[in-house]
């Protein structure tokens, strides 16, 4: 059970060689590759459904649980009970179209362990400590491992991969193949293919899957993390002067008292939860136009593959072109109703006709989806605050992730139609990857999500 | 039905049609006498609306002069009749394509003949960009509305004259369209007009007392007595919200996608689409439903996420099915969103957007469902096209106060339910070319609640509600089409001098055998179908071709035979005990009521068997037990006080209401009860009629003192209902009637024939006492309601403390 032998399935379901998936990336700060482009509409996190909206009332503070457990999930349970579980230490995040998998890679493995240890975690270790691609979409993101971290009295590394979620069931079969149930560890894997894969990683892996509930994971998880505060600094931040590229600046933003808050989580739909503490929310509503709308509109109307790619043409873009605004109907300001000139009127109301419709570029086109989508979210999730009496908003998920026009967009709009009354928060964690890489990244919901799958894992362990 | 030239409306582009012939019988009708222009351009239709005058044949009855008594005979009718011509007030609003809107303007400039027009008011986006054509073609100023306004004014109008305006729109359920009876307090409520963008606006009174304070509960303006500073606080709105996600929207971004240039083609192309191929739904993340969040798998978790992909080609269809439940769902969560924040739970919809389309109506309305949990309600419009021209009519017209009227669809020259292409309502049936047509009456005197109503808000004339129940719907069509031939040649014999009345007759014929077959296929299309709608459908046909009162010369000669008779009748009840008497008087009522050209099974006897009287239509009754008996709890209720005043409908001529009704009046004014007695303002079959009513009640006064000084002291008092129905709505009377019952403080109401008293206010609920009573002279409603031929309706009812 080497691990050339762990990782041919992998190749076999996987496809071809790494080396092929991979496209040069514009280099970071730090001269490390960065994200590959090869990348979806990233986690289309379950939490963030749609049109399905307004399970009002329904409160919930169920952690993870365990369920329909067979006799071997039951041992490993009580395994549990004895000691810290054992390697090797995985989470899940099962989105729509991402499988975001963490690892902890265990740095201070003893002679003694690596006595015991047995064969097949040692292949596993390797295999995924040593490869940044497996198969032609599996990928790890090295510029997110977090290094010599201390999980549980362990020290090691954390890793993070990805691979599409229509490759699940190949995963799944590697696990079976590979015969992961007998190394008696467990899965912690929140997500909404937690929910849809739990059968076949039980009747396929025989593996017993730990469900962790993803918008518990998510409120838990940005709480856990800002009452860490990397470095000292608040986690939470918002714009001054959005609206101006030149004044606009970010600043930190003290949730000490963080409830009521409205959290936005925008991943491929979106879903809006009113939190009042730790242990009391509820998702008020959700609108099926999220991040998956964004990007799969942009692959229609500019033929563009990526997310990455859809922002950065975006960024390029000019919306007005594509949008009536209300000066294009009234000259300019239309005082009765209070609308300024630039607002828009009716988002792609100038591709009813055919002479603009064939003036349009393809990054106007996806700045105009951008501001669509952006703009319907913040219009919605003001809504909410006003009906919930919340004045301090959240937005969070991958949606937001490098995408700065959304996020000011979003803090403009909130401030301008709620006439400075609502704040739109941004949550980052800039210290934690200023102290990793010097580099500022929206700490996404999946990553956010991580940590909480980490921590579930190990308040499973501690408590037994 | 007249075509619209060649063209058709599969032609495209903005080029103006100018080779169409109009007809001008059906499209443009009296605009000779057309006096004041509005007009609405939208994006593709164009709305014009124009006051005009229409004159009318009416049959007026005049006393003869009885000044010499003496010479009066045997043969001699009661009094004259003679027909005159009548002016009367009409709104028409036209709706047509904007590719037409040349050849229209033309048409008017022709027809044209009033000059003291001068300015014409203009609102819709269209309205600046045909400015120049307007103005060089009509020679008539335009004045530019503010849109929001019109929508708002036409709302308001059309929420208030025509009784079942707003419905429900349930696809699928049986019937789809559920009609909302007219709410006396509307206000304040929220409209969502959907255009290119989305304006949600709200309106009425209370509008300016902003956001979300729900403890203000906001006056309920009584809409049914207008007074002009109510209408404009009624006119009030507020802008609260909108979203730039519209039809716009689904227009650009659909023709983006679809290479679909024509709004109505990419709707066909979304009601032909599976928006699952496209759309992420909760299943395809979680496998099935959501549980702990109660979302079922077929929901929508993101709208287009299945296309992030370069792999998969999408339909046409799926794709822009996928963008109208997007935008749909869209539109409905923010609805409710302010629905909410502002505590109304009615949201009326209106648009280019909606403009009737069953498929948009339907993504609405399920995505209102879905995000109020049913709490709020999604309403919509039959006359939504026509809102802005309406409003913009209103506007122009402010100096004539149109307001202080009250205003009544006409059924003769209204299209129906609003228009929508066939394609996508391939019951609609096919009309006039892409021409689509209101026309509204103006009413003599304003219409008003009965104050005596138990609650207003929940009063619904109707017994039966004919788009619900099928069974009564095909036996009622069937009814109206067999009697339609009676009718005809009625109408024609009571114009024997006309030399068109045959010509006119088989018109009115086509027209109404046309109506019927609409409503066949189409039983919602103009509101709830009713006996009473199918009734007064009827009249308004036989007035449209100058047959205002087929029955004038029956009535005349009916009434000179029972006023004969009727000292012989007082006689005979005076010399009756007094319990006895008023079992008599009961029966006198109810036979009476037997005298009904309106049923057929009493026609053909009436026709056959001139003889046919007083006596015998008593033997014809049901004996006691009556099918609805409460006659003894009346009786008891006669040995205590008399009431206070009694308001009595009466029905029919002739016996009806001389033998019958005369006679219990004059019982009540000797136990010391005030009387009104309110008969149609005009003409509806055989029933009596205000004037014809005057001239009887003066007759009678001749000949019975009671009858005489009551009226000399007022306390037997003739009043007119407001009506020209055979049926009665109580939420639309005269204002003069309301006033005097609200003033002489009325405590029963008598409701008597079955028009009145069984199609309509059966189940009508009011604060005092009240009888409502008939014999039923049909024998399938007869058997429905558990009896046969003649079975006899007495219901008396208190109401509960």
């Amino acid at each position: 059970m080497g691990a050339g032998r762990l990782g041919a399935p992998m190749e076999r379901h996987w496809g071809v060689s790494a080396s092929s998936v991979r496209e040069p990336a514009p280099g970071g700060p730090d001269g490390r590759r960065r994200e590959p482009l090869r990348r979806r509409a990233n986690s289309a996190s379950a939490s963030a459904v749609g049109a399905s909206a307004s399970a009002e009332g329904v409160r919930r503070d169920r952690p993870g649980s365990y369920s329909g457990a067979t006799s071997a999930s039951r041992q490993r349970v009580e395994s549990l009970r004895k000691k810290r579980p054992l390697f090797p230490w995985f989470g899940l995040d099962i989105g729509g179209t991402l499988v975001k998998l963490v690892y902890f890679e265990p740095k201070d493995i003893t002679a003694e362990e690596e006595e015991e240890e047995v064969e097949s975690l040692k292949s596993i270790r390797k295999y995924l400590t040593s490869n940044v691609a497996y198969g032609s979409t599996g990928i790890r993101d090295v510029h997110l491992e977090l290094k010599d971290l201390t999980l549980c009295g362990r020290k090691g590394n954390l890793h993070f991969i990805r691979f599409p979620t229509h490759d699940m069931p190949a995963f799944i079969q590697m696990g079976r193949d590979k015969n992961f149930s007998s190394l008696h560890t467990v899965f912690c894997a929140t997500g909404g293919g937690a929910y849809k894969f739990e059968q076949d990683f039980l009747t396929i892996g025989d593996l017993q899957l730990c469900k962790l509930d993803e918008l518990d994971c998510l409120i838990k998880g940005i709480l856990y993390i800002d009452s860490v505060g990397f470095n000292g600094r608040s986690q939470c931040y918002y714009f001054e002067n959005p609206a101006d590229s030149e004044k606009c600046q970010k600043l930190p933003f003290d949730l000490r008292n963080p409830y009521p808050l409205l959290l936005v989580n925008i991943g491929s739909g979106v879903s809006i939860l009113a939190v009042y503490s730790k242990d009391n929310y509820k998702r008020v509503t959700g609108t099926s136009l999220g991040g998956g709308t964004f990007f799969g509109l942009c692959c229609l109307l500019t033929g563009c593959t990526t997310f990455e790619e859809a922002l950065e043409m975006a960024s390029r873009g000019d919306s007005t072109k594509v949008d009536k605004l209300v000066r294009d109907i009234y000259g300019g300001d239309y005082e009765r109703f209070g609308l300024p000139g630039w607002a828009v009127a009716s988002s792609f109301g100038n591709m009813m006709s055919k002479e603009k419709r064939e003036a349009v570029s393809k990054e106007d086109l996806a700045r105009a989806t951008l501001i669509t989508i952006t703009n319907n979210i913040g219009s919605i999730a003001r809504m909410c605050a006003l009906n919930e009496n919340i004045n301090q908003v959240v937005f969070v998920g991958n949606f937001l992730r490098i995408n700065t026009i959304a996020m000011r967009l979003l803090a403009y709009a909130l401030d301008y139609w709620s006439k400075g009354q609502l704040k739109a928060l941004f949550s980052e964690h800039e210290g934690w990857c200023d102290r990793m890489y010097g580099r500022d990244i929206n700490m996404s919901a999946t990553l956010i999500r991580f940590f909480r799958v980490i921590l579930e894992l190990l308040e499973h362990s501690l408590s037994y | 039905m007249a075509e619209c030239g060649a063209s058709g409306s599969g032609s495209s582009g903005d080029s103006l049609d100018k080779s169409i012939t109009l007809p001008p019988d059906e499209i443009f009708r009296n605009l000779e006498n057309a006096k004041r222009f509005a007009i609405d351009i939208g994006g593709s239709l164009t709305k014009l609306a124009y006051y005009s005058t229409v004159q009318h044949k009416v049959a007026r009855v005049r006393s003869f002069d009885h000044s010499d008594k003496d010479t009066e005979q045997d043969h001699e009718p009661p009094y004259e009749i003679s027909v005159q011509e009548e002016v009367t007030a009409r709104l028409h609003f036209v709706k047509f394509e904007n590719t037409y809107i040349e050849a229209c303007l033309d048409f008017i400039k022709d027809h044209l003949v009033n000059t003291e027009t001068k300015v014409i008011q203009a609102t819709g986006g269209g309205a600046y960009k045909f400015k120049d054509l307007i103005e060089e073609k009509l020679q008539l100023k335009v004045d530019k509305e503010d849109v929001m306004t019109c929508l708002i004014k036409g709302c308001n109008f059309v929420l208030k004259n025509i009784p079942h305006e707003a419905f429900m729109y349930q696809k699928g359920s049986n019937p789809e369209f559920r009609f909302q009876t007219n709410h006396p307090s509307v206000f304040p409520y929220l409209l969502v007009s959907i255009g290119s963008g989305v304006s949600i606006v709200k309106v009425g009174p209370g509008s300016w007392e902003t956001t979300g304070l729900c403890s203000a509960l906001l006056s309920t303006g009584c809409m049914s007595e207008p007074c002009q500073a109510q209408v404009e606080t009624e006119d009030r709105f507020e802008w609260i919200g909108g979203s730039s996600i519209g039809g716009g929207t689904f227009w650009g971004l659909g023709a983006l996608l679809t290479k679909t240039k024509k709004f109505d083609e990419l709707l066909h192309l979304a009601s032909r689409g599976q928006h699952t191929n496209v759309d992420m739904l909760v299943q395809d993340i979680y496998g099935g439903a959501h549980q702990t969040l109660g979302l079922s798998g077929n929901l929508i978790a993101s709208s287009f996420g299945k296309s992030a992909t370069a792999d998969t080609e999408f339909s046409k269809e799926d794709m822009a099915k996928s963008l109208l439940h997007m935008i749909s769902n869209d539109i409905g969560q923010l609805a409710c969103l302010y629905a909410r924040l502002h505590c109304l739970d009615r949201v009326y919809f209106g648009g280019f957007f909606i403009r009737g389309h069953p498929v948009t109506m339907r993504t609405i309305t399920y995505s209102i469902n879905f995000f109020s949990k049913g709490e709020v309600q999604a309403l919509f419009l039959r006359h939504e096209g026509y809102l802005g021209a309406i409003g913009a009519f209103l506007k122009g017209a402010e100096q004539d106060n149109p307001n202080q009227y009250s205003w009544e669809e006409n059924y003769a020259g209204s299209s129906g339910l609003m228009s929508s292409s066939p394609e996508l309502c391939p019951t609609q049936r096919p009309r006039s070319g892409t021409f689509d047509l209101l026309e509204m009456d103006r009413l003599e005197r304003p219409l008003v609640n009965l104050p005596l109503l138990l609650d207003p808000s929940s009063y619904v004339p109707d017994t039966v509600d004919l788009t619900d129940d099928a069974l009564a719907r095909k036996y009622w069509l069937t009814c109206f089409e067999e009697a339609l031939d009676g009718v005809v040649k009625r109408a024609v014999a009571s114009q024997p001098g006309s030399v068109d009345a045959a010509e006119r007759a088989e018109k009115f014929r086509q027209k109404y055998w046309n109506k019927l077959q609409t409503l066949r296929q189409q039983p919602f299309a103009y509101g709830t179908l009713t006996v009473r709608s199918l009734l007064d459908t009827r009249e308004h046909c036989l007035n449209e071709f100058n047959f205002p009162d087929p029955y004038s010369k029956v009535k005349q000669k009916d009434n000179g035979v029972a006023l004969k008779c009727f000292q012989r009748v007082i006689h005979s009840l005076d010399a009756l005990g007094w319990e006895e008497r008023q079992l008599a008087l009961v029966k006198g009522l109810l036979a009476g009521n037997v005298f009904d050209w309106g049923a057929k099974a009493v026609s053909d006897v009436l026709e056959s068997d001139p003889q046919f009287g007083f006596e015998e239509a008593k033997r014809k009754l049901q004996e006691r037990p009556w099918l609805v008996d409460s006659y003894s709890k009346w009786l008891q209720r006669l040995k205590g006080p008399p009431h206070k005043c009694a308001l009595i409908f009466a029905d029919n001529s002739g016996v009806d209401v001389i033998l019958g009704v005369f006679p219990f009046v004059r019982e009540l004014l000797s136990r010391g009860t005030e009387v009104i007695l309110a008969c149609n303002s005009g003409p509806a079959l055989n029933d009596v009629t205000y004037s014809e009513s005057l001239i009887v009640a003066e007759r009678i006064a001749a000949m019975d003192p009671v009858v005489r000084s009551a009226l000399g002291e007022g306390r037997l008092l003739l009043m007119q209902t407001g009506s020209s129905s055979p049926c009665l709505d109580l939420s639309r009377l005269d204002k003069g009637l309301a006033v005097l019952v609200r003033e002489r403080g009325a405590d029963l109401v008598v409701i008597e024939g079955m028009g009145r008293a069984v199609h309509t206010n059966y189940h009508a609920a009011l604060r005092c006492e009240s009888l409502k009573l008939a014999v039923i002279k049909n024998s399938w409603l007869a058997e429905r309601l558990g009896g046969r031929l003649f079975s006899v309706i007495f219901k008396y009812e208190v109401p509960a403390e």
